[in-house]
């Protein structure tokens, strides 16, 4: 029997997201690169005091089509299921419309840390390729830097950064293969590749899965070692 | 009456003279995407954008956006023959490791050792650092475009950022609504002041002390 990581639906996907889990979710901001069939499962699932690792704590009308609104990260925090959000980009541009995440965290009712956008991608690289750490300069005199180890290499003032590991790492892909195999499209390929690494169970949402010998072995950008479920995006309007 | 500086266009065209040909560009949201219109001709400039793609064409006419197409800001843009995508683990290379040429920001403030502020008003509680951070600390050279003073007249160019920072010792540009100044181991030096200004009035609307370029000129676009 070959390989077979799909699975029938993105409840099947999330059924073992457990209340206290540390969770990547892919995307740079918008409709692009986000597992909405995935978000919209948990949320039905309901598993509670989640850390989410994630460019943005959720916005919406940021590269998404008119009259076309997209599920992101902000559905689950505005559920109550998240304690705590690493990010780069947590509120809206503007302060006068906060997203579910600011009016949480102005209440004291979610934490955050946040993470240059650069940072959080190579911690996160660096949790799934096995390293203990890195040096960058990133960050070297602002707030970002208080209680960090700074060394100095040629003269040059870098801060010591740890890397991010997660339980599960719910990605957006283009195309997969039974063996795990994916392509991304676009831009939406951002987080999702790097996250994919990082994770215990890595659970990808794609539009395609193609028979096993379909996907260019040169093209392939995440192989399937990496992913551990397969879930094909319903083709039906979301629920 | 308050006397006018230029328009963010024509600061977005003062920008975009600072490319040279060949150079790979990251343009920040607000005033510095305008300066992708602006390209001065015979200059084949590269725009990288950290969400994951290098030369991508111009925005998308409307009818033919694509949500997998976009730009850092969420715009909209097009395919161009050349261009390539990656994920943000190495769009982040390329902007630490020095392969960007030039980044241009906007700003709340800067100051006199070209320390940038340009993510988080205080009483907001939080802010958006997103990519800044990791830019200006790899960008080979810092841009920053922004009106000259705040909404109240207060100076936007100060001795010390009151405002959280984003780097450190990172801006080599300033171009606003007033003036071109450039940051420079000496100081800040006033390179061009907008049409009817004079060096005077710009250091007026200044807080640390400009060193006026002997060949002051208007600026030139």
């Amino acid at each position: 029997m070959p390989i077979n990581k799909v699975v029938a639906s993105a409840d099947d996907a999330v059924a073992d997201i457990h209340d206290g889990a540390t969770l990547m979710i892919s995307h740079f901001g918008g409709p692009g690169g986000m597992p909405e069939r995935l978000i919209e499962a948990l949320v039905r699932r309901g598993a509670r005091n989640l850390t989410l690792i994630g460019n943005t704590a959720g916005i919406s009308n940021f590269g998404a089509l008119e009259g076309q609104p997209y599920t992101n990260v902000s559905a689950l925090i505005e559920n109550g299921q998240v304690k705590k959000v690493l990010a780069s980009f947590p509120a809206p541009r503007s302060p006068s419309t906060p997203n579910p995440f600011e009016k949480l965290f102005r209440a004291g009712k979610i934490e955050l840390e946040l993470v240059p956008q650069g940072t959080l991608a190579e911690r996160i690289r660096a949790g799934g390729a096995g390293i203990g750490g890195f040096y960058t300069p990133t960050g070297v005199g602002t707030l970002v830097a208080h209680g960090k180890e700074e060394r100095t290499f040629d003269g040059r003032r870098y801060l010591l950064e740890l890397p991010l590991r997660a339980d599960f790492a719910l990605v957006r892909a283009y195309k997969a293969d039974a063996m795990g195999n994916l392509v991304y499209r676009g831009t939406s390929r951002s987080f999702g590749a790097v996250m994919a690494t990082a994770a215990e169970v890595t659970i990808a949402e794609v539009d395609e899965v193609l028979p096993v010998g379909q996907l260019d072995p040169e093209a392939i950008v995440t192989p399937g070692i990496y992913v551990k479920r397969v879930v094909v995006r319903a083709k039906e309007p979301k629920r | 009456m308050k006397k006018p500086g230029i328009e963010r266009e024509i600061i977005a065209m003062r920008v975009a003279r600072e490319f040279q040909d060949g150079d790979v560009v990251n343009l920040g949201i607000g005033i510095p995407t305008l300066a992708s219109n602006f390209i001065p001709e015979g200059r084949r400039i590269t725009f990288h954008t950290e969400n994951g793609a290098l030369g991508f064409g111009s925005l998308a006419e409307p009818g033919q956006e694509d949500i997998d197409l976009t730009n850092a800001g969420g715009q909209f843009v097009t395919l161009q023959p050349g261009m390539s995508f990656f994920h943000s683990a190495d769009a982040f290379a390329m902007a630490r490791g020095g392969h960007v040429d030039i980044t241009v920001l906007g700003a709340f403030q800067v100051s006199e050792k070209g320390d940038l502020a340009n993510w988080m008003l205080p009483e907001r509680g939080v802010g958006n650092v997103g990519g800044a951070m990791d830019l200006v600390s790899g960008a080979k050279k810092v841009i920053v475009a922004m009106e000259h003073v705040s909404k109240n007249g207060e100076p936007r160019i100060l001795k010390r950022c009151a405002y959280p920072l984003t780097g450190i010792e990172c801006v080599d540009l300033v171009v606003t609504d007033l003036a071109v100044i450039e940051v420079t181991p000496q100081g800040l030096v006033l390179r061009e002041v907008a049409p009817g200004w004079t060096a005077t009035e710009v250091q007026r609307l200044t807080e640390p002390k400009l060193i006026v370029a002997k060949e002051l000129r208007e600026i030139e676009l």
